[in-house]
C-alpha cells in the first residue's frame, strides 16, 4: 500500500528475530521464546512472592496472588463442577500464560508470542488431546454416543453424525485462530494508525495539528487492547473449561 | 496498478462481513440489557455470558479483518 511514498509495513512487526547474539542463534533461541520465559517467570515470581508472607489478612501483593487463585479455581469449579478440581492447574497454567503473552506484547518494543498462529494452535492441540484423552479415560467406547445424542431420531443419523464429528474436530482451529487474529488485528491496527501519525506529521503543519486525531486513537486503542488480552485470555479458559465439562459429563 | 486496485477493492469486500457482526453484537447487547432490566439480581451471571457471547461474535469480525490485512500486505 503506497501512500505519499510511505509504507506501511503492518506485519513485519511478527518477524521473528534471534536473541542473546551467537548463543541464542546457534540454538534459534528467538524473542519470542524470550517472551515465553519472561511471562512464565513473572507468574511464578507473583505467585513465589505473594504466598511467601502468609498473612491472615494479605498484603497487596498476597492478595493479587490470592484473587487470581481464587477467580480461575470458582471459574473451573462453576464450569467444569466437582471434577474441575483436577483440572484447575491446567486452566491457571494457560490462562496466566496467554494473559501475560498479551500484556507482554502491549509494552512498546516487545514481541506478542500469542499473535503466532504456531503458538496458539499448539495450545489448542494440547487443549483438544487433553478433552479427548479424559472423555476416553472416564467414558471409555461410550464417549463416541457423544456424537449422537441420545432421543435423536436414528433416520437423522448420517446427517447428525458428521456434523457432530466436523464441530469437534474445528474447536482447535476456532480456538487458535481466535486468540491469533485478535492479537494480530489489535497489533496491525496500533500500526497503521502509527504510519497514519508520521505520514500527516510529514505533511506541513495543518498535518502535524491533524496528526492528533490517530494519536488520540492510538491511546484510546491501547485501552481496548488491553480489555482485549484479558477477554482473550479468559474467552481461552472459558472454553477450555466448557469442552472438558463436555469430556467430563457428556452432554 | 490493476492489482493494487484488485487488491484494494478486495480488501473492501472483504470486511463486509462486519455487517453482520455489527447486528450480532447489538443483539447480544440488547438481549443482556433487556435481561439485566427484567432482573437485576442475575446481572453477575448474566455480565458473563454477554462478553462471552460478545468476544465469540467478534472472533468473526476479526477472521474477517484478518482476511482483508492479508489481502492487503501479502
Amino acid at each position: 500500500m503506497a501512500a505519499g511514498g510511505h509504507t506501511i509495513d503492518a506485519l513485519g512487526q511478527f518477524e521473528l528475530a534471534t536473541v542473546f547474539g551467537p548463543v541464542g542463534a546457534s540454538v534459534r533461541f528467538s524473542q519470542s521464546n524470550l517472551m515465553m520465559v519472561v511471562a512464565a517467570a513473572l507468574i511464578l515470581a507473583l505467585l513465589y512472592f505473594g504466598m511467601r508472607a502468609k498473612a491472615v489478612v494479605p498484603g497487596r501483593l498476597q492478595s493479587m496472588a490470592e484473587l487470581c487463585y481464587d477467580g480461575i479455581y470458582s471459574m473451573c469449579v462453576d464450569q467444569i463442577g466437582h471434577e474441575g478440581k483436577r483440572f484447575f492447574p491446567f486452566i491457571f497454567t494457560l490462562f496466566f500464560f496467554i494473559l501475560l503473552g498479551n500484556l507482554l506484547g502491549l509494552v512498546p518494543f516487545s514481541f506478542t508470542f500469542t499473535s503466532h498462529i504456531a503458538v496458539t494452535f499448539a495450545m489448542a492441540v494440547m487443549v483438544i488431546v487433553l478433552v479427548t484423552v479424559v472423555a476416553l479415560r472416564i467414558h471409555g467406547l461410550q464417549f463416541f454416543t457423544y456424537f449422537f445424542p441420545a432421543g435423536a431420531p436414528k433416520l437423522l443419523a448420517p446427517l447428525i453424525i458428521p456434523v457432530e464429528m466436523i464441530s469437534y474436530l474445528s474447536r482447535p482451529v476456532s480456538l487458535s485462530i481466535r486468540l491469533f487474529a485478535n492479537m494480530v488485528a489489535g497489533h496491525v491496527m496500533f500500526e497503521v494508525f502509527a504510519s497514519f501519525i508520521v505520514m500527516m506529521a510529514g505533511a506541513g503543519v495543518l498535518g502535524a495539528i491533524g496528526a492528533i486525531g490517530p494519536l488520540a486513537l492510538n491511546v484510546v486503542l491501547v485501552g481496548f487492547e488491553l480489555l482485549v488480552a484479558v477477554l482473550q485470555a479468559y474467552v481461552f479458559a472459558i472454553l477450555t473449561c466448557i469442552y472438558l465439562h463436555d469430556a467430563v459429563h457428556l452432554h | 496498478m490493476e492489482v493494487a486496485a484488485a487488491k484494494a477493492l478486495g480488501a473492501g469486500i472483504a470486511v463486509i462481513a462486519l455487517a453482520g457482526v455489527g447486528i450480532g453484537i447489538g443483539n447480544i447487547f440488547s438481549a443482556l440489557v433487556n435481561s439485566v432490566a427484567r432482573n437485576p439480581s442475575a446481572r453477575d451471571q448474566v455480565f458473563g455470558l454477554g462478553i462471552l457471547g460478545f468476544a465469540l461474535t467478534e472472533a468473526v469480525a476479526l477472521f474477517a479483518l484478518l482476511i482483508a490485512f492479508l489481502i492487503l500486505f501479502t
